[in-house]
């Protein structure tokens, strides 16, 4: 009989299956430790202090949001209360929600979080996707809350009659299809004003979050296709 | 089906389980249809079954009639692999019928409550909105009880009778699957805390868990349809095991390149999701070319008979192994780097690798598990194809890489318009979904869509007579 080889050995195979499984799950646990805390939803002090968060406190709202090319980053990144020096948030220009600007970290949290909880009892993801993720039938929602269709000149905001983009966007939100926007229409869901309200203030947040540059160009690009 | 051959209780339960999972199945197929009449028809049933509702059934379905499979055709080999009946058959029965009650109180649920109020109740009741996981959490707790008993079960039997490696790597691998729905079950306001760990049930479940489970059927079957050497077999599943796990577990990062998580995704997700492809086509290929070449041409010398024991079973899994390395493998290789992805990511692009993938690596297989339930049922030595199995085939397998190469090029001029040259607005958005070639992208895939729909009936034709025709060797 042949030399017996290692490389031919069952239980070879199957010690180093179960090395390599043990040694990528333990890999996968300690990024998991590591990305969490990084992903965690800042609070007011830190705005208040020029923190700049990955996921920022929901009194985010107070404040106006811009999408701005970082220089150091390569790519786009959320800007909160206008830029500083550097091109990150500067935490400083502020900005009217449901006509108000200083709602504060329970009032903002409340409205964020019947938000959250709404875009999921309404089955957004559905349709939408959110982070880029969910189904494609309709816009992605990541950036929504900056899009120029929703802005002072945008024929979205004009549709509904309201003279501000949160306004409108709650209008909308509320009674769909009353706003033929498109052949494929988004379906009434029966959502409430309070919920339409939480979910305009969900997806301002959502515009805040450190998505690395994604989407690219967002909003930049005022219609190039056939000389729009 | 008159005659039952089958005297295992573990392989009667099994077929239950195949049953549900191909009424499922057509369910998936059905409500897949309707979201694709909605994409080149908008006004199709708006605001009574609107697209959210019908993607939501499209994709729960196609997951549970996937797990019912899995879970046969764990049932089914526990008595071949451990050579003695499976223990607990009176709960694996019971658990049947509460799991099966459970599902459709929910599609029923999706279909005619479809949504709720902003509260908890309708998290806990009606849906949770996220997609694959959508099922509420009632229905989250009733699975985890009930995949527990199926663990119990497949533990109980393994440690009694004969551990094969098969057996091993299934009571590794469905211990991790169970384990790994929990992390899908919490709630919480942070919308990117939630997708990390969605993607830790989707991802460790389609990408790690899943392709180790095909793994060791893909062995079972090269062991009982054409008799290739275990030892050969189940050494190339712990290299597939190492592979898979070593590739699939960190892979999770290219789901993290974009949803507030930090940018050392990037790498890690693009380097470990690079590799995941490896594995998918080697062992099946390798047994084959090995038993091909040695072992089976000597069997077949001097004989009449094939030494395939099963032809349209075999000819699935054989698909299988294709399949899965073309939609898994190189259609997610595709968009897999972030400097793609930062494109692709959310558009057609997806959807197309997860019709292939999905198909390509587990529909085919647990297909060729019912073929082989209804050779053992009607108790048939060497089941040979009819007309039906190959049209059913040729018209699924067809169909689907149809859709694919149609949702492909749908999702180009998504890349292109929607999101290099438009930069990802409302605006830019519809100016893509307008693009001629997006339209007819649409078109073609529900043109395929209604073939591998028809494809699917005579499939189910064919497993219910293929039985009783009379050229097999019995």
């Amino acid at each position: 009989m042949a030399q017996k080889s290692v490389w031919s050995d069952n239980r070879f195979w199957q010690r180093s299956a179960s090395w390599i499984t043990g040694f990528a799950a333990m890999l996968l646990i300690w990024l998991t430790f590591d990305t969490i805390p990084q992903i965690m939803m800042g609070n007011d002090t830190d705005i208040k202090e020029g923190v700049t968060k990955r996921v920022p406190g929901p009194t985010v709202i107070n404040y106006k949001i811009t999408y701005e090319m970082s220089k150091r980053r390569g790519h786009e990144i959320p800007v909160i209360g206008g830029a500083n020096a550097e091109g990150t948030s500067s935490f400083q220009e502020k900005e009217l929600f449901f006509g108000r600007d200083d709602w504060s970290q329970e009032e903002a949290m409340e409205m964020l979080a019947l938000g959250k909880l709404a875009s999921q009892a309404k089955n957004c993801m559905n349709c939408h996707t959110l982070l880029g993720n969910g189904a494609y039938y309709a816009p992605d929602l990541t950036k929504s809350w900056l899009d120029p269709m929703w802005g002072p000149e945008g024929p979205l905001q004009a549709m509904t009659g309201k003279s501000t983009k949160e306004e409108a966007m709650a209008e909308f939100l509320i009674n769909p299809s009353q706003y033929p926007t498109h052949a494929r229409m988004m379906p009434k869901l029966g959502i409430t004003a309070a919920e339409a309200k939480g979910l305009v203030a969900f997806l301002k947040h959502m515009s805040t979050i450190d998505t690395n540059g994604f989407p690219r160009n967002f909003g930049k690009i005022k219609g190039a296709v056939h000389g729009k | 089906m008159a005659n039952n051959y089958l005297t295992s209780e573990s392989k009667k339960l099994a077929t239950w389980y195949f049953t549900f999972a191909a009424i499922l199945f057509g369910a998936q197929l059905l409500f897949g249809l309707v979201a694709a009449i909605q994409y080149v028809m908008p006004g199709f049933l708006f605001e009574i079954l609107d697209f959210s509702v019908a993607r939501t059934v499209h994709i729960n379905a196609l997951v549970i009639w996937m797990v019912f499979a899995m879970m046969g055709s764990v049932y089914w080999l526990l008595p071949d692999e451990t050579g003695i009946e499976t223990v607990g058959i009176g709960l694996g029965k019971l658990f049947y019928w509460v799991f099966v009650a459970a599902i459709v109180v929910v599609v029923l649920v999706y279909l005619f409550v479809q949504v709720g109020p902003a509260d908890q109740t309708t998290i806990w009741f009606i849906m949770e909105g996220r997609e694959y996981l959508e099922a509420p959490r009632w229905a989250d707790i009733g699975i985890v009880v009930v995949v527990l008993g199926f663990i119990y079960n497949l533990y109980a039997t393994g440690m009694k009778g004969k551990r094969t490696g098969i057996v091993t790597v299934l009571m590794a691998d469905m211990l991790a699957f169970a384990g790994i729905y929990l992390a899908g079950m919490g709630y919480t306001d942070n919308i990117s805390v939630d997708q990390f760990w969605w993607w830790w049930v989707i991802h460790l479940w389609v990408e790690a868990t899943w392709e180790v489970f095909v793994g060791a059927i893909a062995a079972y079957g090269l062991i009982h349809m054409i008799g290739a050497h275990r030892k050969v077999v189940e050494m190339w599943l712990w290299i597939e095991v190492a592979m898979l796990f070593g590739s699939g577990i960190l892979g999770i990062g290219h789901h993290y390149f974009w949803i507030g998580t930090p940018e050392y995704w990037w790498e890690i997700g693009a380097l470990f999701s690079a590799l995941e492809p490896l594995p998918l086509v080697a062992m099946f290929i390798h047994v084959l070319y090995d038993w091909g070449k040695q072992q089976g041409a000597q069997e077949a010398q001097g004989k009449e008979v094939s030494v395939v024991t099963n032809k349209p079973a075999f000819t699935w899994f054989v698909l299988q192994a294709f399949g899965n390395f073309l939609g898994a493998g190189v259609w997610g290789f595709f968009h897999t780097f972030p400097q793609v992805n930062l494109y692709t990511h959310g558009t057609q692009f997806t959807s197309a690798h997860g019709h292939l993938a999905f198909f390509g690596a587990y529909a085919t297989i647990l297909i060729g598990m019912f073929y082989i339930a209804v050779q053992n049922k009607n108790g048939i030595k060497v089941m040979k194809a009819t007309k039906k199995s190959i049209w059913a085939t040729c018209m699924i397998f067809g169909g689907v890489l149809g859709m694919t190469v149609a949702l492909t090029l749908a999702g180009y001029v998504q890349v292109l318009v929607s999101r290099a040259q438009m930069g990802a607005t409302w605006a830019g958005y519809f100016d893509g979904q307008a693009g001629i070639w997006f339209a007819q992208g649409m078109d073609w895939r529900l043109i395929m869509g209604v073939v591998t729909f028809i494809g699917f009936i005579i499939l189910i034709k064919d497993l219910l007579s293929i039985g009783s025709a009379t050229h097999h060797e019995r």
